[in-house]
């Protein structure tokens, strides 16, 4: 049943939000910790337990997806209600921020490749993959 | 006139749906025609989302950008945090963990350093523009993480709105640079094999941005990068309004 899904869905999320607020009592700050987090770690858990058992039922997959699928359309919704007025008075904070981060990540990429060693390229892995399959013709078409 | 306002406005959640949809298709149309696919349609649904609101938080004066326009009220119930949260959960249903075992330790360590380095980054920055109280460095410095990360963890420890429009401004345009700027460092970075687009996915996070700028370079990267990227959020939701914002408060003493 797609409700299954849902409900599941629901109390995960719930279950997260009332330790989120729970931790944040016991840490002594008036907010939820990481009860999104958690909530995502009882789903993960609670699929686990679902494949286990042979009970995860298409119609539950659908309940979950639906909502899964629906997280980009609902991000866009919030950044529509966002006070970006006030937001855009802060300016160049956003480029410094933004732009900064993103190239420290990338030096991060090319360090953490270069410490760890060389491996296998994708096009070498599929000329592999080609030879030992047997079937060269396969390498265009191994896109997905 | 007032016949449409009254139906749009009776069924404000509706409405919101019709209406994000029809932004997405604008969006997807955009990404499709003018930019040739390089950026993502929903990058540029974001930040039509983002303009969106500037425009109607001049025409309304209010706080809440379009959701203040009496036809479109349900788009504070669309994005607001009830269903915001519920939808980033369920995305948890689509992490495979033994495909997740495979990133192993070096996943581990770019979804670690993934997190902290663009937080402190903008922390930092944040600071040098003079924010002062943990709330807000907290919220700006998890906007650098993720635009999702941003407003959950401004939300959380509640953070003012204009710093979590900031801080999901700072996530997006991260988002963007890596969309466009992937395929033009892939090269340098070494981003040609599974294991540097599984770091790769783990440092950027933004799944988006990840999956937009993999599928400009490589698409046989894509599962790859957005695997570890699906676990980044997460791992920002949870880190960031609490150990993360913890240590800003230790440090600046507030």
């Amino acid at each position: 049943m797609t409700i299954s899904g849902v409900a599941l869905l629901a109390i995960c999320t719930l279950l997260g939000g009332l330790l989120g607020d729970l931790l944040g009592v016991a840490l002594g700050v008036k907010a939820n910790v990481g009860g999104v987090g958690i909530a995502m770690m009882f789903l993960i858990a609670a699929r686990l337990w679902l494949v286990r058992h042979g009970l995860l039922s298409r119609g539950l997959n659908t309940g979950v997806e639906f909502w899964g699928s629906l997280y980009i359309p609902i991000v866009v919704a919030m950044a529509a209600q966002q006070n970006v007025v006030a937001a855009a008075k802060g300016g160049p904070i956003v480029v410094i921020a933004g732009a900064g981060a993103v190239a420290v990540c990338f030096a991060m990429v090319a360090l953490i490749g270069r410490l760890s060693g060389r491996v296998e390229t994708m096009d070498e892995i599929e000329a592999r993959e080609a030879i030992e399959a047997n079937v060269p013709h396969f390498k265009s078409g191994r896109v997905r | 006139m007032t016949v449409i306002s009254h139906i749009l406005a009776a069924n404000a959640l509706i409405t919101a749906f019709a209406a994000v949809g029809i932004l997405m298709w604008v969006s997807g149309a955009i990404s499709k025609y003018l930019t040739f696919g390089r950026i993502h349609g929903s990058a540029i649904a974001i930040i039509l989302g983002l303009v969106l609101a500037f425009f109607g938080g001049l025409a309304t004066g209010g706080e809440k950008g379009v959701a203040d326009l009496p036809a479109l009220t349900g788009i504070g119930l669309m994005g607001g945090a009830m269903l915001r949260d519920f939808a980033i959960v369920a995305t948890a249903f689509e992490v495979d963990v033994v495909h997740a075992r495979k990133a192993g330790l070096i996943g581990a360590v770019a979804l670690g350093l993934g997190t902290v380095v663009p937080f402190i980054l903008g922390v930092l920055v944040a600071a040098a523009f003079g924010y002062t109280d943990a709330e807000s460095l907290t919220t700006i410095g998890a906007g650098a993480v993720t635009y999702i990360v941003g407003p959950v963890t401004g939300a959380a420890i509640g953070a003012s709105s204009p710093v979590i429009a900031l801080s999901i401004a700072t996530g997006v345009f991260k988002a963007i640079i890596v969309m466009i700027g992937t395929p033009f460092v892939a090269k340098m970075i070494g981003l040609n094999n599974p294991r540097s687009a599984m770091v790769f996915g783990g440092l950027m996070g933004t799944v988006s941005g990840v999956s937009g700028g993999l599928a400009a370079t490589d698409r046989r990267l894509v599962p790859y990068g957005a695997l570890t990227a699906t676990f980044h959020t997460g791992l920002g939701c949870l880190v960031a309004p609490s150990i993360l914002f913890f240590a800003v408060r230790a440090i600046i003493g507030g």
